[in-house]
């Protein structure tokens, strides 16, 4: 396989980054820039919108146009800049918290206008900015830093959320299948409408440490082992269903825009 | 029709801030539907996309403003109008403008609070949060109206300034200028000057930042920054619209106040020149930048300042910082959702004067 010219989306000067030995957040990053690198797109062409979290310094890496809003608001900022760009490529680069907790509304609603843009969810199971607390994405049982006794609090399938809210494209993997992800990365930004991949992704650093699953590479297979193809899945009684994560593309259809702008009326005279 | 340009119109004051939004080239409005201030999101609804422009209801305030503020980015000159409740949503994209430099307006119609108080009765009572409702040191501007053509200019004068000065402009109206119909000349648009058109290379984050828009924790970096945006305005008080002034330079009472009290000061002023008494006014058209040059220069010649506003003292207490002797400075408050009258402030000059 040729490996596309990547580096050039790369801001290289601003290495090293933030982020832990053995993340899996600098895999999506790569996996992101191949894919935009496949597609040869221009600077001025795309941008990353990120919000607020470990995932979302993935801005200050990037050499062509970036966004950083404020936490879990990034899909309302990018609403109104799709509406003055409606040519701008957004791909949205955002957390399980960023998303699923406090960004919860916009990312319903930005479904529900089928907003033309890409999200792409770094699910580390937890909020891995300010230190492994639970996320409404983490586990039932799981150990974080506020759920020192397993977490009580049921999960939530985000992917089944926002085809119901009515997203054109929606689809799961996670870091350990690297190909699967630069395929469901690029069908999403190459899709019209609201397209979203939630990918999971390893912080060995909290969610590996607390729940005792190892070092970076034990997270790695931690996913292959923990991941069935959706189709699979559907066929586990609900009690097993408990103790996986299904994979595979759930939604791939073309429904319109339920909304018009973008499209200039004519100035009234006077 | 109802927008056109030169002419004199019977417009609310809600009203007339949309069509200087309109005439200021606005053509983006995102809002959630809120008293006293949902008349301009319906009438961005009507008439924005008749102008080529887009109205766009949001699913809360922090929606709102976070989408004014990508609009703005993406080149549209863009704002949104709340009131208090709303406010206090928005505050924290607020200070996300003021940190990114991202131009854009914001209608405040001052309602009777905290909470949700009562949603169509007014007050003045915003004004610290105003400025200050964003955490973190910062500059920004507020312009407080006190009538339907004030509303007018003063808005037509926000998008203005929000791109030259690249900062959050906040319009402080209230629930009486708000819904009171007024004769309004509405302008040509010679005085519009656009920075903001262009579609700009973005590389913008609220996080400290350097000049290539890359994060940094850099203490100079970071020190420079704060001190830059912090005083970005204050030293232009000059652009800003100016206080008014009437009544004698060196008044034994001069009255300070805006908005809604002002227009009963004014009429206050005008009955005590009926009475022979040396009683002026100064009406504040621009509150933040706080006008302490301005009130300094006359206030210092007043034997009394009153200051007349429907909170419990938030501008009083600025004016008493602003280098005229603080035991000289007193207020006229209401809180009761009542409006200050002329005859309360014209009762309070006399026995001023009659204990001086
Ligand atoms: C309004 C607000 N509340 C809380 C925070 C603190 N905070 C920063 S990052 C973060 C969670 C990040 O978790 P996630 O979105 O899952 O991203 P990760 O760090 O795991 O990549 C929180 C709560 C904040 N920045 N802003
Ligand atoms: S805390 Fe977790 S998510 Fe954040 S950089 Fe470290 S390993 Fe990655």
């Amino acid at each position: 396989m040729v490996i596309p010219d990547y580096k050039k989306y790369l801001a290289v000067e601003r290495l090293p980054h933030i982020w832990c030995a053995g993340c899996g957040n600098g895999v999506i990053l790569k996996a992101l820039l191949l894919v935009l690198a496949e597609l040869n797109f221009r600077p001025g062409e795309i941008l990353l919108a990120t919000g607020i979290g470990c995932i979302s310094r993935a801005g200050d890496y990037v050499s062509f146009q970036r966004f950083q809003g404020t936490h879990g608001r990034t899909l309302a900022f990018v609403t109104g800049l799709k509406v003055a760009r409606p040519e701008l490529k957004v791909i949205c680069l955002i957390g399980d918290g960023d998303c699923a907790a406090i960004g919860m509304g916009h990312l319903i609603h930005a479904a529900r206008r089928n907003l033309d843009v890409a999200v792409l969810v770094a699910n580390n199971l937890n909020y891995g900015m300010t230190g492994g607390q639970f996320s409404p994405l983490t586990p039932n049982k799981s150990l974080t830093s506020t759920s020192r006794a397993g977490k009580n609090e049921a999960s939530l399938d985000i992917c089944r959320l926002a085809e119901v809210a009515g997203a054109n494209y929606v689809a799961r993997t996670s870091v350990f299948y690297h190909g699967e992800l630069r395929k469901y990365i690029r069908e999403a930004i190459s899709k019209t409408g609201f397209s979203l991949v939630e990918i999971l992704t390893s912080c060995p650093t909290y969610y590996g440490r607390y729940n005792k699953i190892g070092g970076p590479g034990e997270m790695l297979t931690w996913f292959r082992d923990k991941t069935v193809p959706l189709k699979k899945y559907l066929q586990m009684d609900k009690q097993e269903q408990k103790d996986f994560f299904w994979r595979g593309k759930l939604v791939g259809r073309d429904a319109p825009n339920s909304y018009t702008y973008g499209k200039k009326n004519e100035e009234p005279d006077g | 029709m109802a927008g056109e340009k030169n002419k004199v119109q019977f417009l609310s004051g809600n009203e007339a801030c949309v069509w200087a939004a309109i005439h200021a080239r606005a053509r983006f409005f995102a809002g959630y539907p809120i008293s006293p201030a949902t008349e301009i999101a319906e009438m961005c609804a009507h008439e924005l996309p008749r102008y080529g422009g887009f109205y766009i209801q949001m699913e809360d305030e922090i929606g709102s403003i976070a989408a004014v503020i990508g609009a703005s980015l993406g080149g549209l000159r863009a704002f949104t109008a709340t009131s208090g409740p709303g406010l206090a949503l928005m505050q924290e994209n607020i200070g996300f403008a003021a940190m990114a430099e991202v131009p854009c307006v914001i209608i405040n119609v001052q309602r009777f609070g905290p909470s949700t108080g009562i949603a169509t009765k007014p007050a003045q009572s915003d004004v610290m949060t105003t400025r200050w409702g964003t955490p973190g040191d910062h500059s920004l501007i507020v312009l407080t109206p006190s009538g339907g053509q004030e509303c007018y200019d003063l808005t037509f004068a926000a998008f203005n300034l929000a791109e030259l000065f690249r900062t959050p402009v906040i319009v402080l109206t209230d629930a009486v200028i708000a819904h009171l119909r007024e004769k309004v000349t509405v302008k040509s648009d010679e005085e519009l000057f656009l920075f903001n058109e262009d579609k700009q290379f973005l590389r913008i984050t609220g996080l400290v930042h350097d000049s290539f828009g890359y994060s940094s924790d850099v203490p100079e970096v970071a020190g420079e920054l704060i001190a830059r945006l912090a005083q970005k305005i204050e030293g232009y008080q000059t652009l800003l619209p100016g206080s008014r002034f009437y009544g004698p330079e060196s008044p034994e009472v001069l009255i300070i106040s805006f908005g809604i009290s002002a227009r009963a000061a004014r009429q206050a002023v005008f009955l005590a020149e009926q009475e022979d008494l040396a009683v002026s006014l100064l009406e504040l058209q621009t509150l933040w930048p706080f006008p302490e040059e301005e009130i300094r220069k006359i206030g210092v010649k007043a034997k009394t300042v009153l200051v007349a506003e429907l909170n419990r003292g938030q501008v009083q207490r600025e004016v008493m910082a602003c280098g005229i002797s603080p035991e000289k400075v007193r207020g006229i408050n209401k809180i009761d959702t009542t409006v200050i009258t002329p005859r309360e402030i014209l009762n309070e000059i006399l026995t001023v004067i009659k204990n001086n």
